[in-house]
């Protein structure tokens, strides 16, 4: 049996904006285990990117974790003074972001860089640290480290910042990376580098990852669980062959569907959400996310549904569960939306649009 | 009632059935300071565009397809070459004749929050082809907004909003509203949807395949994400460092890929399928694209390529783009669909 | 078509978030919530309304002619033999003197903000809208003209046209508009590369039309603010022109003039000194303040 490395039980947290209390995590529990990759998904504004930064106690201002716990090795990361929190941060964690260049300092060569993270924690004398730097460069296969290392931020290209970032994370062995979108602003053939660069190491250093990204076919290539997150909730969560299989939730279903494949011919619209994503500081009330699904019932608008097994390991937050919708409806959602009557209207010559008297 | 997966065949048109020609277009930009040097983001580039067809144009940043674009709706000059849209050398236009011709030919541009002018409101925004045209009386030009604004999905008695109460998704669509507006033939869509959520971006996506269909438009649609473009177009051209690549139909460029750049482009695209993910082995290329400045000798991409010959051939002699591989097909490559 | 007309709505996006308020009122907000720039507004329309009351005071005999030499009440301290604050070495009322000092300083500020503004907008717009050879020649212009130290420059010029209003306006005007010059400059370049202008463009408008319409629009925040700031900067000049002898000429009494005049007897007489140098003072920071206020509301990125 996997032990666990981490267990996030209810988490709250909260921004105290003026315009009201913006529930960002609102009663996210999710664990991962020890060299385990989970994959943790959803929209911009979901929540994703705020558990990230609670797990850390990083949550900007004038954000608070307001309840809940965070288990790492049984440790409570909420209840951690200044000195623990710094020292989680430093050995047990590492966190990498979507744009190395600002979290690199532009001014400091990147072997610095590197050792300074590595001195900063104690936990490798500067001789260490030194030597580490080259190695640590040459394990996330940066080519010639030994002079690389030298270089600043500035010269090296977007997939080689992303490298030292992964280098830098890797630096005090922690046992989780978490990694906020972390190939989304490289090009395909980069981003496909940066894959199989964090496949191997989760191979070679069994360093557990908890990936945080929109990104469905990034979950599909590199994660063994997923976890669905839509306006501060967990909605779904699983095994990744199971929820790419039988999605129950129809969030889930419609993120995997809204997205094209390239190793499929076109025979099939794209499903689309209808709407945005609520505002979460007044979140609407049942379901949150019954304003948007197709498959809608009446329970979803005043009840909200609890995560509950749908599955060996999987679980999804529905009263419908998409098992049980039927054919018909799945093809509605799929239909086309534009208004006939206005393009009817708009299909007229310009020339002509003077002197039509409209509709 | 359901609709026809494929798009209908088009009516079949008596004009030109090409639509746009690219002809030998190259665009450099000087480095100021730099005596001579120069980006070369277009090095000569044919393309054909045609009637009712939705063309994709695939490539990583900085392989000049954005340039291309820009050049494309004379929004850039180009440094040499020509363009003909419909018959006419747009690249010899200036002035008012430029102005007319544009009305047949409108962008929908890669970011809806820059792309709107934040102090004009939604209607001003959208009409404001039309009064460039001169088009209609001013309560007809206002009825128009307010039906491409319900075309496109949104309330018609929005006009008198500013862009920033909207979502990025909903901006897009102003955007699309704004090029429909004077009921263009070609649209350019650089970049449309990558800076969208998944959701939305399906949204905006079935979107334009239905005012293609409707409008019988016809498209450019310029992207770095070969998965949409392969969903929203006929065919595709791929693009590597100022050069087309190759050029070939939607399921061909996948099925039988001739270019060794186009086989690493796809395979490393990972699907929404960790089964077949697992199967799956990406081509990986050496290194990043090299610097649009000093491009490589011979083909370009062969300091990358898994099966160039170096020294050879390949780092000395420019592979023309030629039929390759199925009908229709086109690759510049001299060992054009060798593994 | 088989276009399905039942799925409409479902997918229509009928609402909006936020309130429909307009970006000028938006800002109005903004400014509002800053108290320093609202105090600055309030001590600035406060002393446009001295500068407007003053010559009716007089004429009411609510305070001393400026002019008037009160010749058995020299130097005398505050509230001392009818001069609410003082009077100076030939008698003349402090009091009235400051708040006739206001309507120099008022309109130094204002009017060379008024003659600034056309050179500035025109040369900046020009250099930025065109570029290239246009740019290079009007930039070089403007650093040549901005490499002459101002105060000598200001100095030749009214030894050379004499120390009449106009000739001091048009100086201080003439050294101040490069700075202007550049941020229209700095902005059109910015502006210029924005997507909307690229949209604007490629829906057929016309240069004069981009220019007007979008170009000018959203570089108007930035323009204003400068303006604004620009105003103390007018009013200091104008005060050390008039301290130095060479700004508007006596009898007409200036803030900078009260303070050289006052400033033999600083120890006999520090009220002579003392308010018209407050009054500066206060006056640019209210300007200060207001422009402070302005750049912070007018920012495209403190939009919520």
């Amino acid at each position: 049996m996997a032990q666990t490395l981490l267990q996030v039980e209810d988490l709250h947290t909260q921004f105290f904006t003026s315009r009201g209390v913006v529930r960002a995590v609102d009663g996210v529990s999710l664990h991962i285990d020890v060299g385990e990759t989970l994959g943790v998904v959803g929209e911009s504004g979901c929540g994703k990117t705020i558990t990230a930064l609670s797990i850390l106690r990083l949550v900007p201002d004038p954000g608070k974790i307001v309840s809940g716990r965070i288990l790492f090795r049984g440790n409570d990361v909420v209840k951690m003074d200044d000195d623990e929190i710094r020292d989680f941060r430093g050995n047990d964690v590492a966190m990498i972001f979507q744009d190395p260049m600002t979290s690199l300092n532009p001014v400091t060569r990147i072997g610095s860089q590197i050792e300074e993270a590595m001195t900063a924690h104690k936990r490798f004398t500067p001789e260490q640290a030194k030597s580490r730097v080259i190695e640590l460069l040459t394990r996330v296969r940066v080519p010639s480290a030994e002079t690389r290392a030298k270089d600043y931020p500035h010269q090296f290209s977007g997939g080689m910042r992303q490298r030292a970032m992964i280098a830098m994370g890797l630096a005090n062995e922690p046992s989780l990376l978490i990694a906020d979108e972390p190939t989304t602003a490289l090009d395909v053939t980069v981003q496909a580098q940066i894959i199989q660069l964090m496949k191997q190491l989760n191979r070679e250093l069994g360093t557990a990852m908890m990936l945080i990204t929109h990104n469905m076919a990034l979950v599909a290539s590199l994660c063994q669980r997923v976890v669905v997150m839509y306006a501060g909730r967990v909605v779904e969560e699983g095994p990744v062959e199971q929820i790419f299989k039988s999605p129950q939730h129809p969030y889930t279903w419609s993120l995997l569907r809204s997205v094209p494949r390239v190793d499929e011919a076109r025979k099939d619209r794209l499903v689309s959400i209808k709407g945005l994503p609520p505002d979460l500081s007044n979140p609407p009330p049942g379901c949150k996310f019954h304003p948007r699904c197709p498959f809608v019932i009446d329970r979803c608008r005043v009840e909200e549904p609890p995560l509950g097994e749908v599955g060996p390991d999987q679980v999804a937050r529905c009263w419908v569960l998409m098992r049980n919708v039927s054919e018909g409806d799945v093809a509605t959602a799929k239909q086309s939306s534009i208004s006939v009557a206005a393009a009817e209207n708009l299909k007229a010559p310009v020339a002509d649009i003077g002197t039509k008297s409209g509709s | 009632m359901m609709q026809a997966p494929e798009k209908a065949p088009l009516t079949t048109v008596a004009a030109d059935p090409i639509i746009l020609r690219v002809q030998d277009v190259y665009k450099h930009f000087p480095i100021a300071g730099f005596g001579g040097l120069a980006v070369r983001a277009v090095d000569g580039v044919d393309l054909e565009i045609r009637r009712g067809e939705a063309l994709g144009l695939v490539g990583e940043s900085g392989c000049g397809k954005s340039t291309l674009a820009r050049l494309i709706t004379a929004l850039l000059p180009v440094t040499r070459g020509k363009i003909i849209f419909e018959g006419q050398e747009i690249t010899k236009m200036r002035g008012g004749r430029l102005r007319r011709m544009r009305r047949k030919m409108q962008m929908i541009f890669q970011d809806p929050f820059a792309s709107l002018d934040p102090r004009m409101t939604v209607g001003d925004i959208i009409q404001e082809p039309l009064d460039n045209y001169g088009i209609g009386s001013g309560k007809a030009r206002q009825r128009r907004v307010q039906e491409l604004l319900r075309l496109v999905g949104l309330n018609p008695n929005f006009t008198n909003r500013y862009p920033h109460e909207f979502s990025g998704g909903q901006r897009q669509r102003i955007g699309i509203a704004r090029a429909l507006a004077v009921n263009p033939s070609f649209i350019v869509c650089d970049e449309a949807v990558s800076a969208l959520d998944v959701s939305i971006q399906a949204q905006i996506i079935n979107l334009l395949q239905d005012l293609q269909r409707e409008f019988n438009l016809t498209y450019l649609f310029i992207a770095h994400d070969l998965a949409v473009v392969r969903h929203l177009s006929d065919r595709i051209a791929v693009m590597y460092l100022g050069k087309i690549v190759e050029t070939a139909g939607r399921n061909d460029i996948y099925d039988h890929p001739q270019h060794p750049y186009t086989r690493a482009l796809l395979s490393s695209i990972p699907v929404p399928d960790p089964v077949v993910e697992r199967t799956r082995a990406p081509i990986l290329l050496k290194g990043e694209i090299p610097s649009p400045v000093n491009p490589p000798s011979g083909c370009r991409f062969h300091t990358r390529c898994p099966i160039a010959r170096v020294p050879g051939i390949c780092s000395e002699q420019e592979p023309p783009l030629e039929p390759h591989g199925q009908r229709d097909q086109l690759a510049a490559c001299h060992f054009a669909g060798e593994k | 078509m088989a276009l399905a007309a039942p799925a409409l709505e479902q997918a229509v996006d009928w609402e909006v978030a936020e309130q429909q308020i307009g970006l000028w009122q938006d800002a109005w907000h903004r400014f509002r919530r800053n108290r320093l720039a609202v105090l600055g507004a309030g001590l600035v329309l406060f002393l446009i309304l001295v500068a407007f009351l003053s010559p009716l005071l007089v004429h009411f005999h609510l305070i001393w002619n400026p002019g008037t030499q009160d010749v058995a009440n020299i130097e005398v301290g505050p509230a001392q033999a009818g001069h609410p604050l003082g009077s100076d070495e030939l008698g003349r009322d402090t009091l009235s003197r400051l708040m006739f000092g206001s309507r120099i300083s008022l309109s130094v500020g204002i009017l060379v903000q008024g003659i600034i503004l056309p050179i500035g907008m025109a040369i900046g717009l020009a250099a930025g809208y065109f570029g290239g050879r246009i740019d290079n020649l009007l930039m070089r212009f403007t650093d040549i003209w901005y490499a002459f130290p101002d105060l000598i420059f200001v100095l030749v010029l009214v030894s050379v046209f004499g120390p009449s209003l106009l000739t001091i306006f048009g100086a201080i005007a003439l050294v101040n508009w490069v700075g202007l010059a550049r941020l229209v400059r700095g902005q059109v370049l910015a502006i210029k590369e924005k997507e909307y202008i690229e949209a604007a463009r490629s829906s057929g408008s016309a240069p004069l039309k981009l220019i007007l319409k979008h170009l000018l629009p959203n570089a108007l925040g930035p323009i204003i603010v400068t303006v604004v700031f620009g105003i103390p900067s007018a009013i200091f000049l104008e005060a050390v022109l008039s301290f130095l002898g060479v700004g508007i000429q006596p009898p007409t009494p200036t803030w900078g003039q009260m303070v050289f005049d006052g400033y033999e007897a600083i120890y006999a007489n520090p009220s002579a000194v003392v308010l018209p140098a407050l009054a500066i003072g206060f006056t640019l920071l209210s300007f200060s303040f207001i422009g402070d206020g302005l750049r912070d509301a007018l920012d495209p990125r403190m939009k919520r």
